[in-house]
């Protein structure tokens, strides 16, 4: 009796994430000028307007350069964050894993006032290192979540074994521990990475003209012409990521085969 | 044992301020197969770590072939550890894994492949050096677990319960495999186990922990026949205690006086004083049942339940002193419940425990 009402459930769940997609994803194909519904006729000019035009080329290069140093930067930070965070070994870890994962709840906003005053002290305001930064702040935490579980995964004494075998620490580091961690290390960088590029709040606030990611210029165009090229661009986002991610699902799985 | 390889001087771990080990000296000798047997919780564990330096001694020293080690860190202590659950690299297949060490002391390619192969054929593993771990058994594993430990010979082997995962039939297999590799090899090992049977067949001798402490170390056979203390006694397999008081001391031998008023002629090692109150402790295949009295010592008891053992049938029988097992083999004459017997033994065949 419970299956059909599970059934329903689970396909409304599903609807409610989809539904937004399914709303804008068209409209990126309309022949229109406006986004509106219903779409007169299927049309690839906004998809070449992103490509041709030079503000949306432009954004798209900067997400780019803003996403891969984003990754790189809170890939290596997180990661070496939930080593050191990983034996409680300090008394204060706790408080210091707190720290580390506050940027998850603190609003975007408060932080964004924040650096932009900092930034402009430091000379990283209007910077692409200052954009970086920022994003890598708020991509930290999903790193560190997800490096975590993996570390946790790992059988202390596979490690203490390779130690009693002539391995020194950073030996076993190299040779045991990030490797048997990489599943983790990967989808934390997927994460850093889509949360770059989803960034907006903090992008408004320490980015300057010339580091206008692409989610920042969909969000000013939509104040100014609400034109269908915002939802081209959208398909290109959701496109990269299912890519992105599709990408780091098919490793993870290689490299749980291989283990 | 001539030659003090191992040596643990005065050694206590405390965690937190629970003390686990208390105050420990353990000499091994080179070649030595040592068991350290106890319950969970007595220490033994947290000796094996603190030999492989996973742990660090609160106080004492240990020392290695007259070198202290306590302040090594593992990866220079040149010892293999086999744990329980066998620890193999995931990601790493069988060959890569028994090639870890080797590599690791910098040993040329061609000569790694030849101890690799050489380790796995040991332990009868040579078709499976390109499977990963996940792929094998249990008992495989602990083997992979095993090469690994050995192929770089090492200068002492721990053995932290290497077989306590496996089913009993594979378990006795790698006892005999284990004990071999040990006399080929004369390797020096110290073996970690809960499981006294084991502990029995395997060792040069057995170390018997309880709360942080060695209440015996000696030989297998001296161990199970003269316990020192009540706790070794009741430790290593089944045995019936007899509480009574000390009637006579002579020389190896005392009688002791029981409940009922029995007198019981029984060896000794202890010095006894008459009126001292004793244990004496009866293995149960000593115990001979007898419809007549006519033995050195024998309690009159009745058949309280029987039971079929295969190899052995369990008798249960009540005496003034209380319940006793006697395992009588299998042949004898069946014991009705509620039969008249007596329970006779040889002075020979029970020992005194102080209290």
């Amino acid at each position: 009796m419970l299956r059909p009402v599970r059934l329903v459930f689970g396909l409304l769940a599903t609807l409610f994430l989809l539904a937004p997609l399914v709303a804008i994803l068209p409209l990126g194909f309309t022949a229109s000028l406006f986004l509106e519904y219903p779409i007169p006729a299927l049309s690839l000019r906004w998809m070449t307007e992103l490509f041709t035009a030079e503000i949306w080329r432009r954004s798209i290069v900067n997400s780019l350069i803003v996403g891969a140093g984003t990754t790189l930067l809170a890939t290596v930070l997180g990661t070496l964050a939930a080593l050191g965070l990983r034996d409680r070994l300090l008394p204060l870890s706790g408080i210091v894993r707190i720290f580390c994962l506050l940027p998850m709840v603190v609003p975007a906003v408060v932080m964004g006032v924040g650096m932009q005053v900092l930034f402009v002290r430091l000379g990283l305001a209007n910077s692409y290192l200052g954009v970086i930064v920022a994003h890598t702040v708020v991509a930290v935490p999903f790193v560190l979540v997800n490096v975590s579980a993996a570390l946790a995964g790992i059988d202390r004494r596979v490690e203490r074994a390779a130690a009693s075998l002539g391995a020194a620490p950073a030996t076993v580091l190299r040779t045991v521990t990030l490797p048997l961690a990489l599943p983790g290390i990967l989808s934390g960088a997927v994460f850093a990475f889509a949360t770059s590029l989803d960034e907006v709040v903090l992008t408004l606030f320490v980015a300057g003209p010339n580091q206008r990611t692409l989610a920042r210029q969909m969000f000013s165009t939509i104040r100014e012409n609400i034109s269908p090229a915002i939802a081209a661009a959208a398909f290109l986002f959701i496109a990269g990521t299912v890519l992105v991610a599709g990408a780091a699902l098919l490793v993870r799985g290689r490299l749980s085969a291989r283990g | 044992m001539t030659d003090p390889f191992i040596r643990l001087d005065r050694v206590s771990k405390a965690f937190g301020g629970v003390t686990v080990v208390d105050d420990l000296d353990l000499t091994i000798g080179r070649g030595e197969f040592v068991s350290l047997l106890g319950p969970s919780g007595s220490g033994k564990t947290t000796i094996l770590m603190m030999l492989a330096g996973f742990e660090s001694p609160t106080a004492g020293t240990v020392s290695l072939d007259g070198a202290r080690i306590d302040r090594l860190p593992p990866h220079r202590r040149n010892m293999g550890v086999v744990f329980q659950s066998y620890a193999l690299f995931p990601h790493r297949t069988v060959a890569e894994n028994v090639a870890f060490p080797l590599r690791m002391r910098g040993m040329a390619r061609p000569e790694v492949a030849g101890r690799v192969a050489r380790a796995l054929d040991m332990v009868q593993l040579g078709a499976f050096a390109d499977r990963k771990p996940a792929q094998l058994s249990g008992g495989q594993q602990q083997r992979v677990a095993l090469a690994r430990a050995l192929v770089f010979e090492p200068a002492v082997v721990l053995m932290d319960e290497p077989l306590g995962a496996l089913d009993k039939q594979l378990r006795e297999q790698m006892q005999l495999d284990i004990r071999d590799i040990h006399r080929r090899l004369g390797l020096t090992i110290v073996f970690v186990t809960h499981d006294q049977g084991e502990a029995l067949t395997m060792s040069d001798r057995v170390a018997v922990f309880n709360k942080g402490r060695i209440e015996q170390i000696a030989t297998p056979r001296e161990i199970y026949d003269h316990p020192r203390t009540r706790f070794v006694a009741e430790f290593l397999g089944e045995t019936n205690l007899i509480d009574g008081v000390v009637d006579r001391a002579g020389a190896g031998t005392a009688t002791i006086r029981v409940a009922d008023g029995t007198a019981i002629e029984a060896a000794t090692h202890h010095a006894l004083a008459s009126g001292e109150a004793v244990t004496v402790s009866l293995r149960p295949e000593r115990l001979r049942l007898s419809p007549s009295a006519e033995a050195p010592n024998a309690l009159p008891a009745a058949v309280a339940d029987s039971v079929y053992h295969g190899d052995h049938i369990r008798v249960r029988i009540d005496a003034p002193t209380g319940s006793l097992i006697a395992r009588t083999p299998r042949g004898a004459p069946e014991w009705d419940r509620g039969a008249r017997t007596f329970a006779t033994f040889a002075p020979g065949d029970c020992w005194v425990l102080p209290r």
